[in-house]
């Protein structure tokens, strides 16, 4: 089976900083894969190469490529608006626009051009469903989505890139500002998510890596140092750096 | 060894500061109390709604006067205003951190400072003279808008970097392209306080004398029919009617006017703020 | 939605798994004692071969449990529910072995005929298995006061098991030429009564498991 996206030998730089090096490996399609590492070392900036996020920060530099679906995405091929609506991403700090919910969903697919009423309320309902959302707030769609406790938010940021039907959700510590109870309906979701979708997860939470992902990367100072399935990772792994970080002797 | 306790300074200070706003307020309704005493009696129908007619006893009212300052306003406004917010947007958010763009915003601050007389003398160069408005409201617009540039942008820049850096992200992550992200969801943001640098502006619009001197013209027989007219705003009537007629009442009475218009401004600041915050939350 | 249905789910699953083994240990046993008693040698065989299938049987569970600990962290009854399914699936898996050494016995035995017909010897298997099935059903139900019902009822297999060596015993003393029969039967009775003991500390896990108590319910006369 192809992988849904691909990285190879990838090297990105903040200016003289080199934050990424010459990592590679595969993100298999309908499957969850977590990364994880300590601080600093570089899954984040590896995430937001994924949706070319990193473009609006000037002074970066990218060698190496990143697969979709085969295609390189730093092509010129690849326009990168139709990038970013086919690898979505959800951030650490749930982050709905000042508008209704109504609004936060539909502002993807209003930005690609879709009108109609109907269409557009259609999309809400569905996202929102595939949310897990839409039952608790399908009657007060009119509210702004700021009055939303953090963990709804978060799953309305969810509906919201779910709206513009991606291809591939970047997550980054998407748990990290909520509660336990929160985090887990967000884990559930996921699970459900990923039969439609492919999932990448950047997670500072080991636990939740272990819990969650089918395969699981680990970075450390910019390098992968080992990628496998997430039962083999957190039972038997191979290198030795991967075993100090996840039994917790690393620093 | 403290001089004081710790219960003792706060005292002190609480005091101090209790005793500082209490004069200010003290002065300010001094102020406002002295115009309204002077000028209130002057204020009538009649006052509000007839032209100025001249003369050592200042004969007439202000009608000319309000109208050339609300054309003042709103075409100062149609200037300095999409110009001010273009370029906030696009110091903000499409310039390239570099040489130029610093050079520029230190431009813009400089800007800032710089006394009004210069913005008259410059208009009454540039827009009176070599552009040939002559003496206008176009001229006088012109040279204000160049003076409030500045603070628009200013406030504009800084209503702009209040938004969170994450609604950006978002958007972009979401398939915006910067045009749609700042239409759509940055300027909306920012709305409101780009609406209190607009009022701001208004306001100075109405206290400025110095730049309008040299630009407006000083005709207030006749009501301004087009921009190339002359006119007196309120503040230069203030002037008039104080130095060079007896008419001090009737100064008072236009100052009065003025104050109530500014408080006017102040209070719909206010309001509209808080109707897009509400609109926000 | 369930907060932590996915896990719930493979909790379930682990335990089928683990029923899925008492049952072919449960199999194994019955199939013993019938190829002694019928001399089925090749049964036997089969029986032998087919040991290395319950232990990667049970290795597959034990793996399982290592996973789910090392990427679930279990708590609280979860977690003794896991360790409970570690521990029962080698007693599980020991209980097949002594039924494999029954059949050993039947294939060393051969051709040979039996030193008295088998009575108490099937009825030492049938109580065993009776005693297996019970607590499988325990374990299913969460029910600590069956599981420590069943424990008492070791004393029948016991007691048994007293029966068969005294009268083995009178045959190796009145003609010493039946030793090596009767050491075979008596191999054979130990197997089974090691099987009931075992089925005891099964029971003694899911009390663990529901109770959350450690303790030894029957300290075996053996």
């Amino acid at each position: 089976m192809n992988p849904k996206m691909q990285i190879e030998n990838l090297n990105f730089y903040y200016n003289e900083l080199q934050a990424v090096k010459g990592v590679n490996f595969k993100i298999k399609e309908h499957q969850i894969t977590a990364l994880i590492g300590p601080s600093g070392c570089g899954k984040s900036t590896l995430l937001r190469c994924l949706n070319r996020l990193n473009d609006v920060i000037s002074g970066t530099k990218v060698e190496g490529g990143i697969l979709l679906d085969g295609i390189n995405i730093y092509s010129p091929e690849m326009d990168v608006v139709e990038l970013r609506r086919r690898v979505g991403m959800v951030f650490q700090r749930p982050n709905p626009f000042p508008m209704s919910i109504f609004d936060n969903v539909v502002y993807g697919p209003r930005v690609l051009g879709i009108k109609r009423r109907s269409t557009l309320e259609e999309v809400v309902e569905r996202s929102l469903r595939d949310a897990v959302l839409w039952d608790e707030v399908k009657d007060n769609l009119r509210k702004s989505g700021l009055t939303l406790s953090g963990g709804q938010q978060q799953r309305l940021c969810i509906a919201r890139l779910l709206a513009v039907e991606p291809e591939v959700i970047l997550m980054d510590e998407p748990c990290g500002a909520l509660d336990p109870i929160s985090t887990i309906k967000i884990e559930e979701l996921m699970r459900q998510l990923k039969t439609r979708y492919t999932l990448l997860i950047v997670t500072h939470n080991m636990q939740q890596a272990a819990r969650v992902s089918d395969w699981t990367a680990y970075m450390l100072s910019g390098e992968l140092i080992e990628y496998g399935l997430t039962s083999e990772i957190f039972t038997r792994p191979k290198d030795k750096r991967t075993e100090d970080y996840i039994t917790g002797k690393l620093g | 060894m403290r001089l004081f306790s710790p219960e003792q300074s706060q005292r002190i200070a609480f005091s101090l500061l209790w005793v500082g706003g209490f004069s200010v307020v003290v002065i300010v309704l001094a102020i406002v109390g002295y115009v309204l005493v002077g000028g209130l009696g002057a204020i009538d129908l009649e006052f509000l709604l007839t032209p100025p007619r001249g003369g050592l006893a200042g004969e007439g009212g202000i009608s000319t006067v309000i109208v050339t300052t609300l054309y003042l306003i709103v075409l100062t406004l149609a200037i300095a205003g999409p110009l001010g917010i273009a370029a906030a947007i696009y110091l903000s958010e499409y310039a390239p951190a570099g040489r130029l763009t610093q050079v520029t915003r230190f431009g813009v601050e400089t800007l800032a400072g710089v006394p009004s007389i210069v913005f008259g003398l410059f208009g009454y160069l540039v827009f009176v003279l070599v552009l040939g408005f002559g003496f206008s409201i176009l001229a006088g617009a012109a040279s204000l808008a160049l003076l409030v540039l500045p603070t628009v942008i200013r406030t504009t820049e800084e209503a702009i970097k209040a938004v969170p850096q994450s609604y950006r992200e978002a958007s972009f992550a979401l398939g915006a392209t910067k045009w749609q992200t700042v239409s759509r969801v940055i300027l909306p943001s920012a709305l409101a306080g780009v609406i209190t640098g607009i009022i701001l502006t208004v306001g100075r619009t109405i206290e400025e004398s110095a730049v309008l001197f040299v630009t407006i013209g000083a005709s207030a027989f006749r009501m301004p029919t087009s921009v190339f007219d002359e006119g007196r705003p309120l503040a230069l009537h203030i002037y008039y009617l104080a130095m060079e007629t007896r008419a001090f009442d009737k100064a008072m009475a236009t100052a009065a006017i003025l104050i109530f218009i500014i408080l006017l401004i102040n209070l719909s600041t206010g309001l509209i703020s808080q109707r897009l915050a509400r609109g926000t939350r | 939605m369930v907060p932590r249905e996915s896990f719930d789910r493979d909790l379930r699953q682990l335990q089928k798994q683990l029923l899925v083994l008492g049952e072919t240990v449960d199999e194994a046993i019955a199939k013993s004692i019938d190829t002694l008693a019928k001399r089925d040698l090749a049964l036997a065989q089969k029986l032998v071969a087919d040991d290395a299938l319950i232990n990667k049987a049970r290795y597959k569970i034990e793996e399982r449990c290592l996973e789910l600990i090392a990427t679930q962290q279990p708590t609280a009854s979860d977690l003794r529910l896991i360790i409970a399914v570690l521990h029962i699936s080698t007693e599980l898996e020991r209980m097949a072995d002594h039924a494999e050494g029954i059949a050993k016995i039947t294939l060393m035995v051969g051709e040979e005929p039996l030193l008295k017909p088998l009575i108490d010897i099937p009825r030492m298997a049938q109580k065993a298995r009776d005693m297996l099935k019970q607590s499988l059903k325990a374990f299913v139900e969460h029910d600590a006061a069956e599981a420590e019902r069943i424990c008492g009822e070791d004393d029948e297999v016991d007691a048994l098991y007293d029966q068969v060596y005294r009268e083995l015993l009178i045959f190796m003393l009145q003609d010493p030429r039946t030793i090596s029969r009767a050491t075979h039967l008596i191999w054979v009775a130990h197997n089974l009564e090691r099987i009931a003991d075992r089925v005891t500390n099964i029971c003694e896990r899911i009390i663990f498991w529901v109770t959350g108590e450690l303790k030894e319910i029957k300290v075996s006369k053996y």
